[in-house]
Order: C-alpha cells, then structure tokens, then sequence
C-alpha cells in the first residue's frame, strides 16, 4: 500500500518529534510482556516510515518511572472505527468472561476476542480470526463507548490485543474507570463525531500533552483537539490505582 | 407514542445546563440530550451556587442524599460533586466471573500472603456460570472457594453439587438479589461490588454501584476506594400506580426519556408518592437499571417499607440519611405515573422505548423470565396472576429462571392471590411453560453455549432483563424486548408482543 505518510512528513514534523506508542507507564495485568511487538518502528503489518528519526535518549524509559506530566506521550497506528454505545458484550462477549485477566496465559486468550461481539455490518474484523493481537492501535468510537457491564475484561481484551488507546466521543463511566485503573488503554475524549471523521485502516498519532492533546489522522490530514483527561490524570501519570494510593501513603510501598 | 406523551404531558423536564464545575465532558453531552428530547414547558431549574468543601467550617451547602452518604463514609463534614475522596467501604460484592480475577490483582499488589481488610465485609457469591460444564467456569467456583477459605471469608454462597442447586445449603444465585435477601443491603452504607447491576441496592438508600476488578483488588486489600462524588440527578414520581403498570416500566419509561448515557457519572434518585408505594422489590428493580442510563448510583430515600424489610435481615445497625431541602440537584424530571402506559425497549438498546401495545404486531419466538431485574418472587407471582387471569396456554417457549433458591422455593409454595390456593408454580405448569429452572444469571447474559435458554438462534424474545445490545443474550442477531413481568406473560400468551392490559382489566 501507499505509505500514506510521504505527502504528510513535511507537515507533521512539528507535531509528531518522536515515534512511540507505549503511552502508558507498565502494563500491569499480565507476566511477562513488556516487550511490546507493537511498538510502531517495528511494525510489521504495515511498512511506515517514522515521521522522524531521531534517536531516544532524551526519553525516559517508562517500565519503572512514573512519567511527569510534562512528558508526551504518543500512540501511533492504524484506526478501527465503530459506532455508538458500544457496549461490553460487543467489546468481550460475556461467553468468554470465564477467562481470568490476570492470569498471564488467559490474558493473551482474551486479545483474541476484542470486538468479536460486533454484529456483521462491521466488514473488517479487529482481530483476525485465529490471531490473538490486532494490527489496529487506535479504537476510534462514538458515543457511551463502554457502556453495559462493569467487566475489567473490556478493557483489558482491548490492551491484550495490542490496541493503545480508545479515542471517543463520548465514554460509559465504568469502561472509563476501569481503563484508568489498568492502564490496558488510554481513554480520550474527542469533541466531535470522530468515529464519523475517520475511518477503518486510516492512519493516525494520538498525542497527549500537558495543555492539549490531539487525534491526527494523518490518511485525512485532519486534526482533532482532544479533552484533558482531567481528574483521571494523576492516576494514570501515577500509573495506575495501586501506584497512586502508593504515592499518596494510601498503602505501603512494596507489596511483600 | 410521542402524541399521546405529549397531549397528556405526563412529566415536565426540568433541567439546567451545568456551568463549569469540573464535570467530565460527557455529562454536558447528556444535558444537551435531555434538552433535545424534553416537549413543551422546559424549565430551567435554579441551581444553587456551588462552593468548594472546606474544613474550616464555613456555612454548610445542603447535600443530597447521595453526596451525605459518600461525605460520612469519607469522614468529612461536607462534600460538593467533582470532588475526589478516598471513602470507606462497608460492603464488597464479588462473584465467580470477577472473584477470581480481583482476588488475582490483589495477591499481586498486597503480596501472596496478604490478608483482606475484613473478611466480614466480604460476600462471595457465585452466581453467573454455574449450572454448565465449561470447565474454566466450574473452576472458577473453585478458585473462589480457596481464596475464601485462605482468608476466612464469612459470607461464601458456595455451590459444590452441579446437578441439584438444592442440595447446596449455602447456594443463593444471582448476586443482587442474595444480597438483599440475606441482609447485606442497609441504608446509609456504601457497598461496592463487581457487576454493573450492583446500583440495585441504592434501594435501600446507600450508595452501591459497580466497580472492575482492579478496583475491587484494591478496596480488599484497604477497605477504601478513590471516588468522585457525583451529583444528583433527581426523578419525582406522583400518582397511583395503575394495576398493569410495574417498576420495569417506570423505569424503562425514564431511560427511555434520558437515552442511555443521560445519567452518566450522576445519581439518579428517586422519590415522590408513587415510590413510597412500590415494595422493596419494585425499589430493587427500579434501581436496577440505573446503569442501563449510564448512572453512577441509583438512591431511594429509605422509610418504613426499607426498615421492615432490613431489620427482618440483619442485627447490623444502620443510620438512614435523607437529602436536605436545599440541596442541589443538576435536573428535576417529573411523572404523572397515572398516565404511563406499558412499555418495552425494543432491540438493540435499553433507551429504545416503544408502547407495548403498539409493538403487537411483533411476532415473538420465546419468553424468559429471570434475572435480578425481573426474576424476584414479587415478579412471578405477577407472572402468575396474569397466566391465572387470562386461563390460557402460552404460545411459545416461557422460560422461568427464578433468581435466588428462596425465589425457586417460594415461586413452589406461595399462592397466587385469588387463584384458590394454587401456588406460582402450578399455575405455570397449567399455562404450559418450562418447569423452573436452577437459580443463577442464566441466559440474561448469554453465557457459555450451554446455558439453559441462551439464545442460540437469531430468534426474537422479550425478557424481563436488563440489556438488549446485540448477542447480549447469545446470537448476535437475536432480537430482544426488555419488558415487564406482566408484559413478558402477556407476550407468551399471545406469541406476540403484548400490552398486559389484554388480560389485566
């Protein structure tokens, strides 16, 4: 295919310095992954050329500092676009919420059924039939995405799988909550209609920023202001629910 | 329906535009939402300015019921909505879907040998994959059976024998509906637990709401939680109670009315002289669904029905709290319950609310009755005394999934009503639907393929459940009517979608 970046490499310079999905500061929910096949400059489903190569000294690594708020972070990929009020059996069909999260082999099981609820008017499938990661790092959504159960399993299928972050108009709370307290994705609220602005397969950069956080679609050449995470922030700068309570001298520091 | 609504305007919207007071973006959308769809007479409520909590004791703001609850359990004089607060928990509900995996997270953030913070605020109640032989859900049970045992955990309904619910004395079924019946629900409380339905028990007047497992792994290691205080979103319901009408149809009534994010990250409290009439079951339902609206927490200020019921269950004492008179609310909505009519939410959405009689055109393949939305005695005995009303046979395949062992066991020993003596269960068998079935969640959430009446086919169903998004109960195609008891019986009757005044006047 087209490297869709070419014509956009000028003009994305300013915003896009650095090249690096992993957003978030450790995944917490399964043993043994930290080494994310899915970071973008070794993505093998698609060739991209980075927007800049540049070398990564002056970013910190995230699997043990907390990041300052002041760092940015950046997810990159391809988009999968859904509708509406997606709700948790569309995200995990509760048939496979016999799964454990946090048992290390079945964390992996469960990438290979995110968004296997979605009815068959969505043509392409998030997960190929048999795989267990997804080749899309962004789930742009539209309104209430998340509503239903209060199942972990639904954001955590979606981190399984690879994806990086769930863009939408609009979240259900507990779905936004539980996404916070795993970290397994980063949830974004657009301000206008992006699951009608992109489409499935475009090519697109989250980056998140102290002031403002924007949706690049880099296949449109559109660029969406997103919200400030706002008091979910210092959790997940923290890294998560455990880290915060740690730093606030909820609970002890380390775990026996 | 939108014509008949608006002749007899049966509730006036009330509502304001929340200026800036931290709100998550979200709940803007919502308000604009019930501006969209509220009809004639809008008014603008007059909210009282807010101020930021302090300690020095200023001049107290008067709080709602919900923001008074989450302020003791966070020992602080006063709270205002936006704020983040680490509040105790009195209660924490799991089950066999979630146990095992909050259980997991706390081992790895507390260490293996850690130890809960009470193992007397802890209730483990199996209840979603039990009667299957999916060997990951059976062990399941067994996961949660060891960790209650390593941590002497008091309140563990444990299941052993597969083959007959019966023969486990400790067995209940479905979560929120054991939690009432065995006492754990009490006003004033804050109980938290592992399932979005868990809002059921803002019946009793405390906060309960649902949480994931990696919050549920911390609140077992701390006792506490981080929330942020929601405001109140409040409903008045004024007049009788028609004798066709239920709390199902109250409150698909309203999630029609807000759609399913109009009460996102709010409270929704309910009150007025309809709700002072409704039993504690119909309290359960009604608050049930409040997720199905996106809410946070549902909250019915506890009386004398709440008391009675409580104090029949349990020696723990309780403190009932009430919303002040001037507390703020950031929208009034308003029924004329007289007026309301049975309703269905039509496929694939809870806020897809329809006039059951003007849904009779629709041919239905099945009916189930179960879950902790409409699968408590009170909702079979209505089933049964509309089959005995109407002395006919049903029409298409009635499932009944009784949600607790004492459910099974009373819809087997309690008379109808008028009916001479004869109990739930005959009355069902002479209207020719399934015998009862083991308690449990059953097919309300599909579950592993062999779930009694899961939905294996693209069929069409109504069933007194919760969520109807698509393959919610099995199929991704199968079509399913969220319905009141009486109109899911009414329904079988007909083998169509069907208005229970058919049958009821």
């Amino acid at each position: 295919m087209e490297n869709p970046l070419s014509s956009r490499f000028g003009e994305h310079l300013r915003v896009c310095p650095k090249l690096s999905s992993d957003g978030r500061q450790r995944r917490r929910n399964h043993g043994g992954d930290d080494d994310d096949p899915f970071a973008p400059t070794s993505t093998a489903s698609f060739n991209l050329k980075p927007l800049v190569t540049r070398s990564s000294s002056a970013f910190v690594t995230r699997s043990s500092a907390a990041a300052s708020p002041q760092e940015r972070k950046t997810f990159h990929g391809l988009c999968y676009v859904v509708g509406d009020n997606i709700d948790t059996d569309q995200i995990i069909p509760a048939e496979f919420l016999t799964v454990v999260p946090s048992n290390s082999d079945e964390y992996s099981k469960l990438g290979s059924h995110a968004l296997t609820g979605l009815p068959a008017s969505y043509k392409n499938r998030f997960v190929e039939l048999g795989e267990t990661k997804t080749r899309y790092s962004i789930v742009i959504g539209g309104e209430n995405f998340g509503c239903g159960s209060s199942r972990e399993h639904a954001p955590v299928c979606l981190g399984a799988a690879g994806a990086k972050s769930v863009v939408a108009q609009s979240f259900a709370r507990i779905f936004f909550r539980n996404a916070v307290a795993t970290g397994e994705v980063y949830p974004l609220d657009a301000e206008v209609r992006v699951c009608k602005e992109c489409r499935t397969g475009d090519v697109a950069t989250v980056e998140l920023r102290e002031e403002e956080s924007v949706l690049i679609n880099h296949t449109t050449g559109k660029e969406y202001r997103l919200n400030a995470i706002g008091d979910a922030g210092p959790v997940i700068d923290a890294g998560g629910i455990f880290a915060y309570a740690r730093k606030a001298g909820m609970i002890p520091s380390a775990a026996a | 329906m939108a014509s008949s609504v608006i002749s007899s305007s049966p509730f006036v919207c009330k509502s304001s535009q929340p200026k800036d007071l931290g709100f998550p973006k979200s709940s803007q959308i919502s308000v604009h939402r019930c501006q969209k769809r509220s009809i004639s007479r809008k008014i603008v409520s007059v909210m009282a300015p807010q101020r930021s909590s302090s300690t020095t004791g200023s001049v107290k703001t008067g709080m709602t019921m919900t923001e008074k609850i989450l302020a003791k359990a966070a020992e602080k004089s006063q709270v205002v909505p936006g704020d983040n607060i680490w509040v105790n928990v009195d209660v924490l509900m799991t089950h066999d879907v979630c146990g095992p995996g909050a259980f997991g997270i706390f081992k790895r953030e507390f260490g293996e040998k850690a130890k809960v913070w009470d193992p007397e605020k802890i209730v483990v109640i199996p209840d979603h994959y039990i009667f299957t032989t999916d060997k990951r859900a059976n062990r399941n049970v067994d996961i949660m059976r060891e960790h209650c045992r390593e941590q002497n955990i008091k309140y563990f309904y444990d299941i052993t024998d597969l083959g007959d619910f019966r023969a486990n004395p400790d067995y209940k079924g479905v979560c929120h509906v054991a939690l009432a019946q065995e006492g754990h629900c009490r006003p004033g409380e804050v109980l938290l637990g592992t399932d979005s339905h868990t809002c059921t028990a803002g019946a009793f007047g405390q906060f309960a709401t649902g949480i994931g497992n990696t919050d549920a792994g911390f609140v077992l290691g701390t006792g506490k939680i981080l929330l942020k205080v929601p405001p109140t979103m409040r409903f008045i319901l004024d007049g009788e109670m028609p004798s066709y009408l239920q709390a199902k149809d109250l409150i698909l009534q309203i999630i029609g009315e807000i759609s399913v994010a109009g009460a996102t990250y709010k409270t929704m409290e309910f009150s007025g002289t309809t709700i002072e009439s409704l039993t504690m079951e119909e309290r359960m339902t009604l608050c049930n669904m409040v997720v199905e609206a996106g809410g946070k927490n549902g909250v019915i200020p506890p009386d004398a029905t709440t008391f009675n019921y409580v104090e029949n269950r349990t020696s723990v004492p309780f403190e009932p709290v009430y919303s002040d008179g001037n507390a703020s609310f950031v929208a009034d909505y308003r029924f004329d319950v007289s007026k309301l009519e049975p309703v269905v939410a039509k496929p694939h959405s809870p806020d897809n609310r329809a006039l059951a009689r003007e849904c009779k055109d629709v041919k239905i393949d099945r009916v189930y009755i179960g879950s902790c939305t409409g699968g408590k005695t009170e909702d079979f005995m209505a089933a049964a005394k509309l089959f005995h009303a109407a002395g006919k046979q049903v029409k298409v395949p009635t499932f009944l999934v009784p949600a607790t062992q004492k459910v099974w066991m009373d819809v087997y020993a309690l008379p109808v009503p008028g009916a001479g003596g004869k109990t739930y269960a005959q009355i069902f068998e002479e209207a020719g639907c399934d015998t009862p079935t083991s308690s449990s969640c059953g097919a309300c959430l599909g579950g592993p393929a062999d779930t009694y009446a899961r939905l294996n086919e693209p069929q069409v169903c109504v069933s007194t459940t919760n969520r109807n998004f698509p393959g919610r109960m099995g199929h991704k195609e199968g079509q399913i009517y969220l319905a009141s008891p009486y109109t899911a019986a009414a329904s079988a009757l007909t083998g169509h979608v069907t208005d229970p005044r058919e049958f009821l006047q």
